[in-house]
């Protein structure tokens, strides 16, 4: 009964829209499919959001375990605010969190004032577009890392100091192991958050193609030049990658899942 | 190893869990620790092996101050009530975790660290087990992997944290058998920290028994359950009634009435003490404890009644032999075996 309405709702949900997808770019055929996938601004486009949205996750997964980190271990003041901000990419429009990193971004914004006579551009280049997918991102790591952290007893790490391994050994023998199921988790939310961000992405990116226009943004283009196929094709492509991506990340999952007896 | 722990004071945030504990413990000795909750049985314990520090006072390892030590440089085995295992390594790896941490000047190769662990698991019957993850085991068989793991290290103390408390009554009295065994052919000195006396009595050479953090008594089983030297030990281990008496020139009395027990206290109130069982029935009611039965019932072999004491306003148990033939309101004589008088509180 429950099995059967999930799966119903799973494909209302998700799976007739993407069968839409399919049939829609279908109907390019698969010349038409390669020769859109191929085009030198499609191929950048991918290109960009892929690899923003990769580097965007792997950063947070470093910040986003240490944040959890200070959050679970430590108690400060104002961490309950800390702790809150952390939901804030959530919650905030992602247009409004995009006209603000770019004000301060900017050549003549807060931070971008200084960067700018080091040399550094960041708004209208892809490390803006890298810094407006870890804004979005960070959130994902930190909740699905947190819980974890803490179901993690003191007295793990008290156990393998009591054998001798020092803070360094702890750390990577011990805690990160132990957190390696729930850091992929969040990578993998994080990344696929990144890859079809579009709303913070835009102001800050500048939408040069070949150099700073994300793939989501070359479909919006290709739907107001009403080459509906062209649109298809490319969310097509994106949705074979991402799939692809998380098809990998559970593996991997599903393996050290069986290793640890987690849910057991 | 010898560990001597010498004037302990712990607080934490300016609250004393432990006042001036001073402790001997000999070398190849299995010492419990024993007390209600929060005594303060786990600070002491941690203090030993280095995971907390003392507010003020030494614990000496041997004639070395260990206080001056980290937890790493103590080399102390240490097993926790909830097992610590580290669930992403195998049973093996968790066992072998100790020695492959050591630094490379004294790590033993790979094979050596393979042949130890197996070793160790054979030791507490888990052969075969290696490969499993710890989330695959049964509670005792985390528990025996914990040890294991302490052992491997070759610890120069093995403390235990409530090493059965998870584990339901009857595997936890197989592990104890087991545990006394263990000790028994590897000596190591071995703490342990138990609220159940069953287990510290029946475990250990020597039982500490706590109470707010202080050492309220140390002793063999035999001497803290014949000899309790507090109120609090009477009370704790084992059953006890109590009987507020008086002293005139040492000798013992309720009301206007002497018990014909002598008792080597200044004149004045106190309290009597003694085990319910330990009682011997006399008839006549000279020289002895009288009252009436309020209330019997069948406890075991034996009967307990309860008794309204002339010249007392409180009941008291004593155990009697089953076929006894007292029944509600007839009256009984009786006199404590063994019994000590303390001060009123
Ligand atoms: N880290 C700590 N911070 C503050 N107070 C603590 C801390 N650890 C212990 N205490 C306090 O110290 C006292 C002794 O605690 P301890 O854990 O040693 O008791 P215990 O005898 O082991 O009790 P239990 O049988 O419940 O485990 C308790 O009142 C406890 O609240
Ligand atoms: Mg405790």
């Amino acid at each position: 009964m429950a099995l059967g309405f999930t799966l119903a709702y799973l494909a209302l949900i998700v799976l007739i829209p993407l069968t839409g997808l399919a049939w829609r770019s279908a109907s390019l055929g698969w010349a038409g499919l390669w020769h859109v996938a191929t085009d030198p601004r499609t191929l950048n486009a991918l290109k960009i959001s892929f690899g923003t949205a990769f580097v965007a996750a792997l950063i947070n997964v470093f910040f986003g375990v240490v944040v959890a980190w200070v959050l679970v271990r430590y108690r400060f003041p104002g961490r309950r605010i800390i702790d809150a901000i952390v939901d804030l990419p959530f919650a905030l429009p992602t247009a409004v969190a995009g006209i603000a990193l770019t004000s301060i971004y900017a050549k003549n914004g807060w931070i971008g004032r200084w960067l700018d006579p080091l040399g550094i551009k960041v708004a209208f280049t892809p490390i803006g577009i890298t810094i407006a997918l870890i804004f979005v991102g960070l959130p994902f790591v930190v909740r699905t890392v947190q819980p974890v952290m803490e179901e993690i007893r003191t007295e793990v790490e008290e156990a393998a100091a009591t054998l001798g391994a020092n803070r360094f050994q702890t750390i990577t023998r011990v805690l990160l192991p132990g957190l390696q199921p729930a850091i992929l988790t969040g990578f993998a939310l994080a990344f696929a958050r990144a890859v079809g961000e579009y709303g913070s992405v835009i102001f800050i990116a500048g939408n040069l193609p070949y150099v700073s226009e994300i793939a989501p943004l070359l479909i919006v283009i290709r739907l107001e030049e009403f080459d509906y196929a062209g649109a298809t094709a490319i969310a097509a492509i994106m949705l074979l990658i991402s799939f692809a991506m998380l098809f990998i990340i559970n593996l991997i999952q599903a393996w050290s899942r069986r290793r640890y007896g987690y849910g057991t | 190893m010898d560990v001597r722990v010498s004037g302990v004071r712990k607080e934490f945030d300016r609250f004393p869990a432990l006042h001036d504990v001073s402790l001997e413990i000999k070398s190849g000795e299995l010492i419990a620790l024993l007390g209600p909750s929060g005594s303060g049985k786990t600070t002491l314990l941690r203090l030993i092996a280095g995971l907390e520090s003392p507010t003020e006072g030494k614990v000496f390892f041997g004639d070395e101050d260990a206080s001056l030590k980290s937890v790493q440089e103590r080399n102390v085995g240490f097993v926790f009530q909830h097992y610590a295992l580290f669930r992403h390594m195998t049973v093996i790896d968790n066992v072998g975790f100790g020695l492959k941490v050591r630094p490379s000047n004294t790590r033993p190769a790979k094979d050596e660290i393979r042949r130890r662990s197996s070793e160790l698991l054979d030791f507490v019957q888990l052969s075969g087990l290696e490969k499993r993850y710890p989330a695959q085991l049964s509670g005792g068989q985390r528990q025996r992997v914990a040890l294991a793991r302490a052992m491997a290290i070759e610890p120069r103390v093995l403390l235990l944290d409530e090493p059965f408390g998870a584990l339901d009554a009857k595997v936890r009295k197989e592990l104890r058998r087991w545990l006394r065994e263990i000790h028994d052919k590897t000596k190591h000195t071995t703490v342990f920290v138990t609220h159940d006396q069953d287990e510290a009595l029946e475990l250990a050479d020597r039982v500490v028994v706590m109470s707010q953090g202080s050492i309220e008594q140390v002793g063999t089983p035999d001497e803290v359950y014949d000899k309790p030297n507090s109120p609090f030990v009477y009370g704790f281990i084992g059953e006890s009634s109590r009987l507020p008496v008086r002293i005139e020139n040492g000798t013992v009395w309720i009301g206007e009435k002497s018990l014909g027990l002598k008792a080597d206290r200044p004149d004045g109130d106190g309290m009597l003490y003694f085990r319910p069982h330990d009682v011997e029935l006399v008839d006549g009611s000279n020289g002895c404890i009288a009252g009436t039965v309020v209330a019997s019932r069948r406890v075991g072999a034996t009967r307990r009644v309860e008794l309204m004491v002339a010249g007392a306003e409180e009941r008291i148990e004593i155990g009697i032999d089953a076929d006894h033939p007292a029944t509600e309101l007839s009256g009984i004589a009786f006199r404590p075996r063994h019994f000590r008088v303390f001060a009123r509180d």
